[in-house]
């Protein structure tokens, strides 16, 4: 299933990435929490039960000021996140769901939609990590390199993105989150697969999503986030998200980290489609090797009689 | 519905501004188009402390509310003429946005009549057959109030909890709605009385995170004499 290739590929990709890289990625952490599994505290002696934990940003607290309080990064990963992995903790506590990765609780209690009681809390944990991780200190400023090229080919300037990734942030009505995410081959229909990929058809893509929704869930790779959750901002700048959203792009997103999420990305996508043609490649041997077989029974056959 | 018998009154009078900005509600022609603009609050914006606020109520009304009001009005222009021009995927495309905005429009104006300073009678529980009609249904005023609470509090992401009147089958009904979608959206019979705005931006400056603390403090200033109203006239 994609969702495992996708935590078991981030996960070995950052194994020789380990310093400050390898702590960035959150899937990394969880798959090693999974390995190292911890008692529940609660009744069940017998139980074995993997707990996420409250993941703090790679920065301090009052690290993103001016541009995004200590206060509301208090309340928004000090009280929000952390209700959210103390809910999900106590939700998938003795059921199926206990002990996955969270990409996969994710993509199990999507549900293709019909969401599943623990899809807002697994999705949010997720999010919220990805979100912090996206931001740092003297951010802002213009990518460059390979996802700057994406970038210019994909939305004309980085000038263009960023006029696209702020409308769809503010056009995001209610609560959500805006995205800018690699679509590697992905039809614009559920989980299609491209049936003719190209190199055009692996794009950058800006999209918006509600409440707690990813792209992980239409099979993307996200590569940057902004929280419009009224709570991402309102102690900042009360109702005004324009400004909030135009601070962030100007002053906290870190594109060194969109460009290694993009390699990884691009790494994750040749990975499948190598995957892909072996699979196939193993499929016509198969195919060639039952033919084969027929026609030996048949000689067999005629000699016996 | 109660905004629109108001709107229809207005049209008889002359010096439609003035007399409809001091009922509350105020609205101009452009050509035969009916806009609308910001309902005064019958209250002070202070006037529901500690409850509510005021910096709250202020940017409630003069933002939130007003921004509603002013993409509802854009939205209904570009519909108006995408409705002459008979260019049907402008048509469908501004549905979203009017109900969003219109929603939006709707349902606040609903919510500032819902709420009364504690002195007019803000929080004093209902009597009368709506009294009756919640014992009935809910068993009894603290059940309903615990429903609604639970029901505001689960709600994920942005959205509003409503005591409605079902007018069809005269049973109240507790349901929640997500983003700005107005209660009729669940059902055509349906009849808001109360209606609490759980969107973040109607408790966090003052509540933070803590959405069933702002749940349990404000049926100290529900104007449950509105609530009556409607039901008795929908229930006579």
């Amino acid at each position: 299933m994609h969702s495992t290739a996708v935590a078991t590929s981030l996960t070995c990709a950052l194994l020789p990435f380990q310093g400050i890289l390898g702590a960035l990625e959150s899937n990394h952490c969880l798959q090693w929490r999974k390995q190292e599994r911890r008692c529940s505290q609660k009744a069940r002696r017998t139980l074995v039960a993997a707990q996420f934990e409250l993941k703090p940003p790679p920065y301090s607290l009052n690290a993103l000021e001016p541009h995004m309080s200590h206060e509301i990064i208090e309340y928004h990963w000090g009280k929000h996140q952390r209700g959210y992995v103390e809910n999900l903790n106590r939700q998938i506590l003795g059921s199926e769901l206990d002990g996955m990765a969270l990409g996969d609780i994710i993509l199990v209690s999507y549900n293709k939609g019909d969401l599943l009681p623990a899809f807002n809390n697994a999705a949010q944990i997720w999010n919220h990590e990805f979100f912090w991780e996206s931001m740092k200190p003297g951010g802002g400023g213009k990518p460059s390199g390979d996802l700057l090229e994406l970038i210019e080919r994909d939305f004309g300037s980085f000038e263009g993105l960023v006029r696209e990734f702020k409308l769809a942030a503010s056009t995001q009505f209610g609560s959500g989150w805006a995205w800018l995410a690699y679509k590697a081959n992905r039809l614009d229909v559920g989980n299609a697969i491209n049936p003719c990929p190209s190199e055009e058809d692996k794009k950058l893509v800006v999209v918006k999503s509600p409440n707690a929704v990813n792209p992980l869930v239409w099979d993307y790779s996200p590569l940057l986030t902004v929280d419009v959750w009224e709570h991402a901002y309102y102690l900042d700048y009360e109702n005004r998200r324009a400004d909030y959203i135009s601070v962030f792009m100007e002053k906290l997103v870190s594109w060194e980290i969109v460009s290694y999420r993009l390699e990884m990305a691009k790494a994750r996508a040749n990975e499948r489609e190598e995957e892909r043609k072996r699979e196939e490649e193993e499929e016509n041997m198969s195919d060639i090797e039952a033919v084969e077989m027929y026609l030996d029974s048949e000689t067999d056959e005629s000699e016996t009689e | 519905m109660a905004l629109r018998t108001l709107i229809t009154r207005k049209t008889l009078g002359l010096g439609l501004q003035s007399e409809a900005r001091n009922l509350g509600f105020g609205f101009r022609h452009a050509r035969e188009l009916q806009t609308f603009s910001l309902p005064d609050l019958p209250y002070d914006y202070s006037a529901l402390e500690p409850v509510i606020s005021g910096e709250i109520m202020q940017l409630h009304h003069q933002k939130h509310h007003q921004a509603y009001i002013t993409n509802y009005n854009k939205a209904l222009e570009q519909l108006e003429e995408a409705m002459a021009k008979g260019d049907s995927s402008t048509v469908v495309k501004l549905q979203s946005a009017i109900k969003f905005n219109g929603g939006g429009h709707i349902n606040h104006s609903v919510f500032w009549k819902n709420l009364s300073p504690i002195h007019e009678g803000g929080g004093e529980p209902p009597k009368g057959s709506l009294g009756w009609a919640i014992d009935t249904n809910f068993g009894s005023l603290e059940a309903l109030v615990k429903n609604i609470n639970t029901e505001g509090a689960a709600l994920q992401g942005s959205g509003w909890v409503w005591l409605g009147l079902d007018k069809e089958m005269k049973k109240l009904v507790v349901e929640t709605t997500a983003n700005q979608d107005p209660l009729v959206t669940k059902g055509a019979n349906l009849v808001p009385l109360l209606g609490i705005d759980v969107w973040e931006h109607a408790y966090y400056l003052q509540y933070k995170n803590v959405r069933p603390d702002y749940l349990k403090n404000i049926w100290k200033v529900l104007n449950w004499k509105y609530a009556s109203e409607v039901y008795e006239k929908e229930c006579p």
